[in-house]
């Protein structure tokens, strides 16, 4: 029998919103990679001594650098939004409405970040 | 009466290299489905044009379309919310296209085939009524509503860009046998579930969930069986198969 297989093209995802949405979420890990780097960075900074750490500090306070905070900030918090709204997928069944484990998950990661914020005030 | 514009991507095997847009201009009241719209094409302006449906009640699963790029039944939808259109109708998208709107499910049939899709008794239960509690029956009803209508592997891209991944409805299906209290087949499924393309191919896209008119979700049935696939790996270590 004849048929006829359309291609799929390399621009796939942009042909529907839920997909982009999906790459945005999928691509957030290449931003969270390099954040993790760059705390990385910091902590061997901070091995070489004041000096160097305080230079690490000073770069990070440049323009462009706290434009890079602020985009890996919105890519993170959306990366972890999307990761607790599809946890009730992944968990065993449990006698929970499903929007209950994901608003629990967001409450939870709000108050661990406002513990850390709290633990690492100057 | 109102005018809609549909577009239907056309393909004749015998004429055709490749598909082609026709344009129809289609008179159509405010009760009318897209379906109907077809059938006004078939039966008024152009008898060539093929598409499949039987019952028009979002039941038998055959009418799944792309609608303005959207996996849905075209029975399920009214033209009057695409006025003044053009509406633009395709074929269930990542499968091959047989004749106009009409696409080769044998890729499907023989995936679905694989995972054993019926009931493998435990126990022989005899003359008496295999009895089920509610929430037995609750652990796969959702699953069992599932149709067949392939709008989930349209809208799966992981199935787009690799069609040998066992996909949405077959691993919900799957899941509704195995998570059935009377079935005893878990072990012969098992295999397809933890195979490179069973669950595994499953990125958590979550749009077939989203496509699917009968309200199953089958990217939670897939993601249960990560969990099951995972178990099933390390429980070998402490029992091999074919040990008691």
């Amino acid at each position: 029998m004849k048929t006829y297989r359309r291609p799929v093209s390399a621009t796939w995802w942009r042909r529907n919103p839920y997909y982009v949405w999906y790459m945005v979420r999928e691509a957030s890990c290449v931003v969270l990679t390099l954040y993790a780097l760059t705390l990385l960075v910091g902590v061997a900074r901070l091995a070489q001594g004041e000096v160097r750490y305080e230079d690490w500090l000073e770069r990070l306070s440049r323009p462009w650098a706290i434009a890079y905070h602020v985009l890996a900030f919105l890519l993170v918090a959306y990366h972890a939004w999307t990761w607790f709204r599809i946890m009730p997928k992944t968990l065993p069944r449990v006698p929970v409405p499903d929007k209950a484990i994901v608003v629990a998950g967001v409450a939870a990661i709000g108050v661990c970040s406002m513990l850390l914020w709290w633990a690492a005030r100057p | 009466m109102r005018t809609i514009a549909i577009e239907c991507l056309r393909y004749h095997p015998e004429t055709d290299e490749a598909p082609r847009w026709q344009r129809y201009e289609v008179p159509f009241s405010d009760d009318m489905s897209v379906l109907q719209g077809l059938q006004h094409i078939k039966d008024e302006l152009d008898g060539s044009l093929t598409f499949r449906w039987s019952c028009r009640m979002a039941i038998c699963g055959s009418c799944g379309l792309m609608l303005n790029g959207v996996p849905k039944l075209g029975c399920e939808h009214f033209l009057r919310d695409y006025y003044p259109g053009p509406l633009r109708i395709e074929p269930l998208t990542h499968f091959p296209i047989v004749r106009d709107l009409a696409i080769d499910q044998s890729d499907f049939l023989a995936k679905l085939e694989s995972a054993k899709p019926w009931l493998m008794p435990k126990a022989d239960p005899g003359e008496a009524p295999h009895r089920q509690t509610p929430k037995q029956l609750d652990d796969y009803y959702q699953y069992s509503k599932c149709i067949n209508c392939l709008l989930c592997y349209a809208a799966c891209p992981q199935y787009g860009l690799n069609e040998k991944f066992t996909g949405p409805a077959v691993l919900a299906l799957l899941h509704r046998y195995n998570a059935d209290s009377r079935d005893g087949g878990k072990g012969e499924r098992m295999p397809l579930v933890n195979a490179e393309d069973g669950v595994w191919g499953c990125t958590l896209v979550g749009y077939c969930s989203e496509v699917c008119p009968k309200g199953v979700d089958p990217a939670r049935a897939v993601n249960q069986n990560k969990i099951e696939s995972t178990k099933d790996y390390f429980l070998r270590f402490l029992a091999p198969r074919g040990s008691k």
